[in-house]
This record gives structure tokens, C-alpha cells and sequence, in this order.
């Protein structure tokens, strides 16, 4: 299915969608709904058949308050925020960095890490930015284009000299394919490199997919040296000003903090604490590589 | 041989040459002796192979990009009569690069996305449209374009007008009928392509390119057969020789351009792979040597400490030959660009003597400032000078064709950097240059910024966190009213004749007028007509919104000299008035921070502005 092809029949199916929700509702008043953005392909987090972890979230809380999801979709590059949440398509970013200056942030409701992915059969189990291997094994990363912007492994590889063996892969990749970063994960289970370096949920979630197995493990000491953070706290965003939807969306990701913790594990995301270290079930969890992941996400096969 | 016809004219534009920092600040143009300047009588050929005195088909008017009519009607001594002959409004609203074209009494129009184009009836009072053409460009395209959903005009030959659709298409209409004689698509946005140039079509090859290094896609220009739109060949800018197309053909004059898959080797591994070196801007020809001429966008990926090496081809010049794409040689402007110093900027092939010798030349004004004059058989850089405030390096080796670096210049992530002249948006950006063959100087736009390179910024992209160099750019040392400047340029001599300073960079491409007359626009609306001598204001009126697009001249059915130009704010350092947040400093690239006034003087808009003597 192709991006068009996507976003028309999303865009149909949030039409039919709306018409059914404003016939069903009692009052003007309660014609609300979470009006939510989100990219329609770009799993583990969101897709436009609600796969994501975070069209589960968005679900859950949208229950609580009564209120329909209606999605905005949008890719999710340069420029989503200016061409959502704040053209006015939608209230609420489910996941952005906690302290975006774009938009007005929750309190973080979860912090994942930059991971090492490894074939398990190569038993290279990296731990640490400053492990000499690195010199040597053929690395993957993410890249973005020349606009000014890294990813954090690129440039604490590069501030450590490393890059005549680091292979980069576009973090926008062919959007006509499903989750375009996901090569890099599968990079690794074909062997094209040795060790990928990537942001935690999406590289929790395909690893558990892969069919070769892989290990994932946190980056511990990135910061070493180059002030380059590897952990991020997530939040949910909102148009600065919002107040009155960030309090009631502040609530419910207190209330509801156990059960978002459960999806989180169930999709394999890599969970720190704020201090960097890996939280006690995140390692038990990112240790443990499934062969199979939850029955929702059964919707066609990965590369 | 247009050098030796009126190269006297050189000898008194020598004298009166005046520096780069004498010039700059000044709100007034220099002064000079112009009396005893008037060219020979020789003087003011035309370029060979140039088009119908009146028309002007090609986005440069003729194949070398000169933009220069003989038309001479309209002079220094009447201009200030011209007035509004007729308007017309595209509907659209996002910044109006280009320039019309005029062809057997038709104006044609290429807009902004949706990529509207207009046949314009000019045997009729107003120009009422003859065919109107919608393209079905994707609406996701819009998504994908870096700098604004611009488009720089359409190309005529042999009864076909093609253009670029942001979505790569490549289409050609019959020019009477609006008819899609052919379609072809040239890449995907999927990966994050697009297409925002102007073709430029050379015998019965259309010459194309694409955009879209932001998003780390590869470079690349082909050839399309005028006939039936097939590819005829397609060149990327990084790789293997087999695929940027370098072969028996290839000679470059430099020793660092010899070599096995230099385009490879010059990167880390499979860093080549990952994108730069787009075609975006404009290409031009030489029917004397047959070669095609085009620049090549900065390298990707951004951090330059992530690709150790010279990054060839990016950020550099190839002559082609038009028919087989085949390279004959190859410059580098800026090896391991650190700035987004694109090299995409318009090489203009002129005769000119220089040391007393006729040398046959192309002139490009680079992004990274300097101007350079270098022999377009050869690849040998004759004449390499700052056009504007510059201090990432000293100078151009002529010897080596290699910049002399100023390390403390440098852009490492994650690394503070401050005070670079030019910005990243350079002394000049694609807005192209001039050339008079009556005063044999070079008219370019430019702008005068610098910017800081600082800290890193996390923010959140396909669901990843990503480090983002906070950028800002401010008035450079022309100060905040001197923004730009549209300067007289001696490329034998590589100095400075005049200057006119703007407040605002000056994104709009001039012409030039078998009269003398210079005409451009300004991004705050003013479109103005200044003698090409003196640099003296003559005339001015001011549009509906700011211009980034290129004037041009034509001779009507009914034998009047009109001059037509768009309005229409917009493009990478006008976006801001397109509503992007002024809060924002970083925003657009950074680029906002050095334009936080332009909304107090423009908004946006979407017209065509024709004028005429009454």
C-alpha cells in the first residue's frame, strides 16, 4: 500500500468516522473528540490501523474521558508540529520529547534508551559506547538528511572517531514500505551489519519480531565525554496554552500509569529510569527476546 | 567571440572598480564615472544561439542564462513613466519563484504547488487565458519540499512547454493547446524527493534535476528526449564513476578530480549512499563546446565529522555533454562542506578577455561568497573572489582550485561555532545572476548574513529523538538595512563595480536591457529599475507581496517592450512571512531569526505584474 493509498483511505475512514460520532452523540457540547496526530506508518508507535502503542494509549485514554479518537495523519518529519498541532488539526501528540519547545509537554509518562542490537550467534553483547569493538564491527545507524540534525549514535560515533566502519540508513526510508526505520533492525538479523544502534521502542519491538534471534541492551555510558544524552523522557504534547487538556491528560497518565506501563512492555520498549539505568523489568524484558509478539500487530509480516 | 568585441569596455570599468568593504554598508550605489563608459559599437551581441529579440522561452531567456534582452524601448530617460499594463493572479499563495516565459504572443506561467499552468493571450487586452493546465501534483509532496512548494519555471521548445511538478514529474504540454503531449516520472517522494527547478531544454534534450537533500536523498540531473519525455540518460552526483556518468570524456583540470570512483572514495564507506549533491537549481548550455553546465547541492548527512573527505561531487560544478550525460570534467567549490554552502548556483558561459587573453568562461556566484570565473573547456578556475562578507576562508588557491580554510569556521556537532559569513542561505541563493554584453558585467542578487552554529537541541522525528545544531542567523556586517545587495561584478577582474544594498536579501534574479536598464525586486515588494552603468535608482513601484522571482522582458504583438515580474513572499528565507512562527529564531533552518521584520512589510500572495510605457 502506498503512502497515497494510505492516506486517502485513512483520510475516508476518518470522514465515515466523524459523521458516525456526531450521529451517535447526544449534545452539541459532547460532539468532542481526543483529536489526536499521529503518523500512519510508523510502528511500533502508530499506523492508521491503530497497531501502535501509541494509538493504544490514545484509545485508553480517550475511554476515560468519554470521548472518540479521531486521528490527523500526518508523517511524522520536519515540520509535524507546525502542520498539526499547531495549524489546528488536532489537540494532542501522543509521544514527543518531554520539554519540546515546540509545544507544551505532559509529565513524561515513560524514558527509553539508545540500544545496541546484536545477533545473538555473534555474542558481541555490547554494553558501552567506549567498547574498542566498535573500532571494528560494521555499525549501523540511523541518519537524517543535511538539514542541520543527528541522531545521538552518529555523533557520539563520530566525536569518537568512528566512521570509516558505520553504515548509515535514512531514519525516512522509503515511506512507501512499513516502517521505514525498521531496515536497520533488519539489518542486522541479514547481517548486513554487525550491531545497530537505535532508539529503543522500535528497536525493542522488531528485535522480538526478528526470526533470527537478537539481543537488545541499553547504551550505558554514551554521556562519557561528549554530553551527548542517550535517554529521553517521552511525553504527550499539547498547543502551548492548553492547559485544560494537559491537566486532564496529566491525570489519566497518573491513573492510568500501570496500564501504560503493560503496553509498553507488551511492544517491547526498553524502559529507564530517570537516572539512565535500565529499569529492573525493562532488562528482564529487552533480555528476553519473543519470538512472537501480541496477537494485534498480526496484520502482515515484517522484513 | 563576444570577448574581443568588447573587451575596451573592461578597460573603463577598471578604473573604477571599488572593493568589497568599500562597498559595503553603503545605502546609496557607488558612485562611478560613467560618463566615457558607452560601449563600442560592437558591443551587445548576442549570445549564439540566442532566440527572437522580443520572446523569451528559456528560463534565462537564452540557453546560456544570461538574462539579457536586447529589447531597448523602455530606457534610462522613460522608465520612470512605466506603469501597470495588466495583472494576473494565480490563486496561489507560497513563494512565486521563476519567471514567465513569452512565445509567439503567449505568456506562460508555472505556479507554486499545485503547479498551475497559464497560457496567456497577449493579443488580447489583460492577457485573458488561453488554456489553463492543473496537474495532479500528490498533495503529499507538499510534506517532502524543504524550502517552501516552490517551482522555478517551465522551459519552450519546438511548440512544447515542460516543467517540473513537485512530485517528479516532468511533463510537456503542447504549447497551443494545453495538451499533455508527455509525463514522465522521474522518482518517488516516498523517499523523499521532489522537483523545483526550472528544465532547461538544449537542442532536443530537457535537462532536469532533482531536490530533496534534506531528506537525504541522492543528486542527480537527466536527459529527457524533447520528443517523448524518455530518459536518456540519468547522472547521480555521488557514487561510482559508472553512475555519475565519468568516463573516457572526463578531463578535469585539477589533480584531486583524477582518479577511480573518486565519487566513493572520498567518503567513508557507503557514506555516498546517503544522500546530497541535488540538481536544483538552474542548468545551463554552451552550443559552441556543446556542454550542459550545473551545480550540485551540498553533502549529506549533515554532520560533517560523520564523513571525513572531500565528498565528491557535492557542493561543485560538471560540464556535460548534453546528449549522453557524459562528464567532461568536474570543480569542486566547497570540498567537505560544513555550512550547506550548495554549489547549485548558475554557471553563465561568457567570452570574456582576461589578461589580455580571450578566455572562454563560466561565471557562477557560489553560496560560500566567492564569485568565480573558470575556463569552461577545461575546468581551470581563471578569476576566484568574495562577492560579499565571507570569512570561512581566506581565499581560492588558483593553483590547487581549493579554498584556503579557516579552521575556526568550521561546523562540528555539537561543537559552538560562531560568527560564519556567509550563512547556511550563503551570500546567494539559486536567485540568479545577469549578464550585459553591452557593459560586460555581471549582475547578482546576494545577501549578507551570518549565523551562529550552537548546541544541540533534542527533538523528536519518525517516533526517534534526533539532535538538532541550534542555528541562528543575523545581519551580516552590511548590518540589519543591509541584508542584500544587488552587485556590478567585473568577473575578469574579480572586483566589485557598483552595489545597491537592501534592507532585506535580495531573492529575485535581475534582467537586463539593450537599454541599460536593470530591473529587480526586493523581498519587502518594491520592484525597481536602476541603470546598469550606474546602479542609479530610475524608477520603482511596489507589488502586492514580496518578491523572490525573476523579472524578464518582451516585446508585445503589438510592438511595445513590456517588463513583467512575480509577487509573491515565500522561498527558504521568506517563509517566515508565509506564517511560520517569528517566535522561533531557529525555525526554517534558522533562517527566521535573520528576517523577524518581513511580515511588518509583506504577506502573501500569488501575481503576475506586467508593465509597459503608456
Amino acid at each position: 500500500m502506498t503512502w497515497i493509498a494510505i492516506r486517502l483511505a485513512t483520510a475516508l475512514g476518518v470522514a465515515a468516522f466523524a459523521a458516525a460520532a456526531s450521529n451517535g452523540t447526544p449534545s452539541p457540547a459532547r460532539a468532542r473528540a481526543l483529536r489526536v496526530c499521529a503518523d500512519p506508518n510508523n510502528m511500533p508507535f502508530s499506523d492508521s490501523a491503530g497497531h501502535g502503542f501509541e494509538n493504544r494509549i490514545a484509545s485508553l485514554i480517550a475511554r476515560d474521558l468519554h470521548e472518540p479518537v479521531q486521528y490527523t495523519w500526518w508523517a511524522q518529519r520536519r515540520g509535524f508540529v507546525r502542520n498539526t498541532l499547531s495549524a489546528e488539526r488536532c489537540d494532542v501528540v501522543i509521544g514527543i520529547i518531554a520539554g519540546d519547545e515546540q509545544l507544551s509537554t505532559t509529565t513524561p509518562y515513560y524514558r527509553s534508551t539508545y540500544v545496541f542490537v546484536t545477533r545473538r550467534s555473534s555474542r558481541l553483547r555490547l554494553a558501552s559506547m567506549d567498547d574498542p569493538r566498535l573500532h571494528h564491527v560494521r555499525i549501523g545507524i540511523h541518519v537524517i538528511g543535511d538539514d542541520y540534525n543527528s541522531l545521538p549514535p552518529g555523533v557520539a560515533l563520530a566525536g569518537r572517531g568512528i566512521v570509516q566502519n558505520v553504515v548509515g540508513y535514512s531514519i525516512y526510508g522509503n515511506y512507501a514500505q512499513e516502517s521505514p526505520p525498521s531496515t536497520l533492525i533488519s539489518a542486522v538479523a541479514h547481517g548486513k551489519v554487525d550491531v545497530a544502534i537505535a532508539w529503543g521502542p522500535l528497536a525493542g519491538y522488531y528485535a522480538a519480531r526478528s526470526r533470527v534471534p537478537l539481543d537488545v541492551s541499553p547504551v550505558t555510558n554514551a554521556m562519557a565525554g561528549h554530553g551527548i544524552p542517550f535517554s529521553y523522557a517521552i511525553a504527550m504534547g499539547v498547543r502551548k496554552g492548553d492547559s485544560t487538556l494537559r491537566g486532564s491528560l496529566e491525570r489519566e497518565l497518573h491513573t492510568r500509569r500501570d496500564a501504560i506501563r503493560r503496553i509498553l512492555q507488551e511492544y517491547r520498549v526498553p524502559l529507564v529510569s530517570d537516572d539512565g539505568g535500565a529499569e529492573p523489568q525493562a532488562r528482564a524484558n529487552v533480555e528476553h527476546a519473543a519470538p512472537a509478539v501480541a496477537p494485534h500487530t498480526a496484520s502482515g509480516g515484517t522484513p | 567571440m563576444q570577448g574581443s568585441r568588447w573587451a575596451s569596455s573592461w578597460i573603463a570599468f577598471a578604473t573604477i572598480v571599488t572593493s568589497v568593504a568599500a562597498c559595503r554598508g553603503e545605502h546609496a550605489p557607488m558612485a562611478m564615472a560613467a560618463t566615457g563608459s558607452a560601449p563600442p559599437a560592437s558591443a551587445g551581441a548576442e549570445a549564439p544561439g540566442a532566440p527572437p529579440p522580443g520572446s523569451w522561452p528559456l528560463p534565462g531567456r537564452n540557453a546560456q542564462g544570461w538574462r539579457y534582452s536586447p529589447l531597448a524601448q523602455i530606457t534610462a530617460d522613460n522608465v520612470k513613466n512605466l506603469q501597470v499594463a495588466w495583472t494576473f493572479s494565480t490563486g496561489t499563495a507560497r513563494g512565486f519563484e521563476g519567471q514567465p516565459l513569452v512565445v509567439d504572443s503567449t505568456m506562460y506561467v508555472v505556479s507554486p504547488y499545485p503547479n498551475h499552468v497559464f497560457a496567456l493571450d497577449l493579443t488580447k487586452t489583460g492577457g485573458p487565458v488561453k488554456w489553463h493546465y492543473l496537474p495532479t501534483t500528490a498533495p503529499a509532496s507538499q510534506g517532502e519540499a524543504c524550502c517552501d512548494v516552490v517551482n522555478r519555471g517551465a522551459s519552450y521548445a519546438d511548440g512544447k512547454i515542460v516543467f517540473n511538478r513537485l512530485d517528479n514529474h516532468t511533463v510537456a504540454l503542447d504549447a497551443k493547446t494545453g495538451k499533455v503531449v508527455w509525463d514522465t516520472k522521474l522518482d518517488s517522494i516516498e523517499e523523499g524527493s521532489t522537483m523545483t527547478m526550472a528544465p532547461l531544454i538544449a537542442g532536443n534534450v530537457v535537462l532536469v534535476g532533482n531536490s530533496g537533500a534534506e531528506l537525504g536523498v541522492k543528486g542527480w540531473a537527466a536527459g529527457l528526449d524533447l520528443g517523448t519525455g524518455a530518459v536518456l540518460w540519468r547522472a547521480y552526483s555521488t557514487g561510482p564513476d559508472s553512475v555519475v556518468k565519468i568516463g573516457a570524456d572526463f578531463r578535469p583540470y585539477y589533480p584531486q578530480y583524477k582518479g577511480k570512483d573518486l565519487g566513493v572514495s572520498t567518503w567513508p564507506p557507503d557514506q555516498w549512499k546517503l544522500g546530497g549533491g541535488t540538481v536544483w537549481g538552474w542548468i545551463t548550455y554552451d552550443p559552441e563546446l556543446n556542454l550542459i553546465y550545473y551545480g550540485t547541492a551540498n553533502p549529506g548527512v549533515w554532520n560533517p565529522d560523520m564523513r571525513p573527505g572531500d565528498n565528491l561531487w557535492s557542493a561543485g560544478v560538471f560540464a556535460r555533454d548534453p546528449k549522453t550525460g557524459d562528464a567532461h570534467w568536474a570543480y569542486q567549490f566547497t570540498p567537505h562542506d560544513s555550512w550547506d554552502y550548495d554549489g547549485v548556483n548558475e554557471n553563465i558561459p561568457v567570452d570574456l578577455t582576461i589578461d589580455g587573453q580571450a578566455r572562454k568562461v563560466i561565471v557562477h556566484f557560489d553560496r560560500n561568497g566567492f564569485a568565480y570565473t573558470i575556463d569552461r573547456a577545461t575546468g581551470q578556475v581563471v578569476v576566484a573572489q568574495p562577492y560579499q562578507s565571507l570569512n570561512w576562508a581566506t581565499g581560492v588557491d588558483p593553483q590547487t582550485g581549493k579554498p584556503v580554510r579557516v579552521p575556526s569556521k568550521e561546523t562540528h556537532q555539537g561543537v559552538n561555532t560562531t560568527d560564519i559569513c556567509p550563512s547556511s542561505t550563503g551570500a546567494r541563493d539559486q536567485q540568479p545572476a545577469a549578464f550585459s554584453p553591452r557593459t560586460g558585467l555581471f549582475y547578482t542578487p546576494s545577501t549578507d548574513l551570518c549565523m551562529d552554529y550552537k548546541g544541540l537541541k533534542a527533538s523528536y522525528i519518525a517516533g526517534t529523538p534526533y539532535l538538532g545544531a541550534d542555528v541562528r542567523m543575523y545581519a551580516g556586517p552590511g548590518g540589519w538595512n543591509g541584508r542584500g545587495q544587488v552587485i556590478a561584478w567585473n568577473a575578469a577582474t574579480g572586483k566589485r563595480v557598483w552595489a545597491i544594498t537592501e534592507r532585506f536579501p535580495v531573492w529575485s534574479g535581475p534582467v537586463v536591457t539593450g537599454s541599460d536598464v536593470l530591473f529587480y525586486g526586493t523581498m519587502d515588494g518594491w520592484f525597481k529599475a536602476v541603470s546598469a552603468r550606474t546602479g542609479q535608482e530610475l524608477w520603482k513601484f511596489k507589488v502586492g507581496s514580496g518578491i523572490v522571482g525573476n523579472p524578464m522582458t518582451y516585446q508585445g504583438p503589438d510592438g511595445k517592450q513590456y517588463v513583467a515580474v512575480y509577487s509573491g513572499i515565500g522561498g527558504w528565507l521568506g517563509a517566515i512571512a508565509l506564517g511560520l512562527s517569528a517566535s522561533d529564531p531557529t525555525a526554517a533552518l534558522g533562517a527566521t531569526g535573520a528576517m523577524p521584520d518581513l511580515p511588518k512589510y509583506t504577506a502573501p500572495g500569488g501575481m503576475l505584474y506586467v508593465f509597459a510605457l503608456p
